[in-house]
């Protein structure tokens, strides 16, 4: 089911969450919402579920207004962060919930519930889980079960609100793949919400930047990473450094750092350079770089530079010339990108 | 939080295996000795005052047609506020774990504040309210409507006094759990009654039970707020703590301490009961982790 929100308003007490969200989410996709804390992404998947309202704006559910449309009518399966699995009911108890509470017409019959809950615990590859307590499985397994009783009511939009939060690193790892192939297979539109960026570029076909109840650009993962919008996007993506750099006529102003200017289209004025350790050079000869310390971890350097008193780090692969430590060396800054204003914000 | 309960069963195995050596026997004996006095000493007196004279007489204090109302009309009292409480306190803590409002703080103190307040006073607010001087005393009269030294005033005066006990039981567990497993299922398709029987409910039901045991105890002891809007009118509104006190002090020893005996069985069958809910609210509690 496709997916339309047009912007998108709620601030609660004066604080505001969503600040004109508008975004438009294609039948099948699989979309990240990415940001700090605070950004507005669990509000946003709360207002899409109808467990929280909003103040202006419209969302669509495959061309449907779902304006005063309570969550149990919604069809949103809605995966908690913490996973709210009913503690007093079994495994199979949990996921039957969905079937078992509707209304004698519309439930299937407790052998067709009963087929159903097995198959999706066969899905969800926990098939011998369905007699256990949610206290008496694992992390991984309860957000398997949490998953699993989503999906039991056939929801139009999945959601998932930090799914892997809660998971240790290898755990993560697994679930990420095995997830992302489900969604593939079955054919959901599921919407995801993390904090963590290589999760996001990792799993989502298109991710959406938010930062104060804003979505600052929404793009691939390529794009996003290649092209990002403002400083922004760019920092929050990856590790970067921040360097002012005044843009005079045309001319981005990098001497503070020992690298040559850049040409831009910038206007006059203050402007910020952000560039990734891995695009950032070194060039033998008489520069204004010292190098303090290198590190060798896997496949590349981490070489430590100290500019006028900037700290540098530059990534450097393993067969590129390499400084010694205490030497000088030129810097090459030429593939930073430029974004107005300065790096305060 | 979470943290803190993981905590707590291996700090207790470590204190037990500490004081196995060395047991402040000087702390536990006075205390054991305290506890015989103030409380055991007490409870046997009652029932050996009761049985001093055997069993004959005790049967025909219990058979009393006063001491049979006054039975009737501890349980109607009871039947009637332990239900009104148990509904209003689940709302009002419902409403206070569940939800931030403003005065939310202010609600906590007001469902604190019949435990701050001596019940004689909880009783004559009632008196001041609906007696015969109170304010709306002469507007009752015209009508034909009796509450002070009537069933309606006992109602009143022990609910008000019980009121705490529900409520106080159930917000902390409450504000512990969230609000989570019931949006899930709502997002489920559960309607807010469905939600509530199948989710909140079964999640909270060992600390309601606890609630409402304390509350029933309470109501069919209580005596102060009770004795203010009763009226002493033997076989009509005397309960039974107040039955107890117009036998004692009309030298009808026997009949005091049956009666009196009673009572304090239910409070033996109430500490058993609480000793098995917290029990069970303590593997409930476990389950949370």
């Amino acid at each position: 089911m496709n997916l339309e929100l047009r912007d998108l308003h709620r601030s609660f007490g004066g604080v505001t969450a969503l600040d004109g969200i508008s975004l438009s989410v294609p039948d099948g996709e699989f979309l990240a919402l990415l940001g700090p804390s605070g950004s507005g992404k669990t509000t946003l998947l709360r207002v899409l579920a109808g467990l929280e309202f909003v103040d202006t704006g419209e969302i669509l559910f495959g061309g449907q207004s779902m304006r005063g449309v309570p969550a149990r009518e919604r069809r949103v399966g809605l995966v908690f962060q913490h996973y709210a699995l009913f503690r007093h009911m079994t495994v199979a108890r949990n996921v039957a919930f969905g079937l078992e509470i509707r209304p004698r017409r519309d439930r299937p019959s407790a052998a067709a519930i009963r087929d159903k809950v097995a198959e999706l615990l066969d899905l969800m590859g926990i098939g011998e889980l369905g007699g256990r307590y949610p206290d008496q499985i694992s992390g991984g397994q309860r957000q398997r079960v949490a998953l699993a009783r989503a999906l039991a009511i056939d929801p139009l939009l999945l959601l998932l609100d930090e799914p892997f939060g809660a998971l240790d690193a290898r755990v993560r790892k697994n679930l990420r793949i095995w997830l992302r192939d489900l969604h593939d297979r079955m054919g959901w539109t599921s919407i995801f919400v993390t904090h963590d960026q290589s999760e996001a570029l990792e799993m989502a076909d298109r991710v959406a930047v938010m930062r104060a109840g804003r979505i600052e650009q929404v793009d691939t993962p390529e794009r996003l990473y290649a092209e990002p919008i403002n400083a922004f996007v760019h920092g929050f993506l990856g590790e970067a450094v921040r360097l002012d750099c005044p843009v005079r006529d045309g001319r981005a102003d990098l001497d503070r750092f020992g690298a040559a200017p850049i040409a831009t289209s910038l206007p006059t004025g203050p402007a910020v350079a952000l560039i990734r350790p891995h695009e950032i050079a070194l060039r033998p000869g008489p520069g204004a770089a010292r190098v303090t310390s290198i590190h060798v971890s896997g496949p590349l350097h981490r070489v430590r530079v100290s500019v006028n008193e900037t700290i540098l780090e530059a990534l450097l692969p393993a067969d590129a010339w390499m400084p010694s430590v205490g030497s000088t060396c030129v810097v090459d800054l030429s593939r930073a990108r430029l974004y107005p204003g300065n790096s305060i914000r | 939080m979470l943290i803190g309960r993981t905590a707590r069963p291996a700090s207790v195995v470590q204190s037990r295996a500490h004081h196995a050596t060395h047991r402040p026997w000087w702390l536990i004996l006075p205390t054991l000795g305290l506890m015989g006095v103030f409380l055991v000493l007490p409870l046997c007196v009652v029932f050996y005052e009761a049985m001093s004279r055997g069993l004959d007489p005790m049967l025909a204090a219990l058979a009393e047609p006063d001491a049979l109302s006054a039975i009737r009309l501890t349980l109607l009292v009871a039947a009637i506020s332990v239900p009104v409480n148990a509904l209003c306190g689940l709302a009002a803590a419902w409403c206070i774990g569940r939800f931030r409002f403003p005065g939310r703080s202010l609600l906590m103190t007001l469902i604190e504040l019949p435990f701050s307040v001596s019940p004689v006073i909880s009783g004559l607010v009632w008196v001041l309210l609906f007696g015969a001087n109170g304010w709306l005393g002469p507007w009752l009269d015209t009508h034909g409507v009796r509450i002070i030294f009537a069933l309606p005033g006992l109602v009143l005066a022990t609910t008000f006094v019980t009121f705490p006990f529900v409520a106080r039981s159930l917000i902390p567990l409450m504000q512990d759990q969230g609000a989570a497993e019931e949006e899930a299922a709502l997002t489920l398709g559960a309607s807010g009654w469905q939600t509530f029987f199948r989710v909140t409910l079964p999640n909270i039901r060992w600390a309601l039970l606890y609630g409402v045991l304390l509350c029933n105890a309470r109501a069919m002891g209580e005596f102060g707020a009770v004795a203010v809007v009763s009226g002493h009118v033997r076989g009509q509104t005397l309960t039974m703590p107040l039955y107890v006190e117009a036998l004692f002090n009309d030298y009808e020893w026997v009949g005091a301490f049956t009666v009196a005996a009673l009572l304090s069985l239910l409070a033996l069958v109430t500490l058993a009961v609480k000793l098995f809910l917290e029990w069970r609210m303590d593997l409930h509690h476990e389950s949370l982790l």
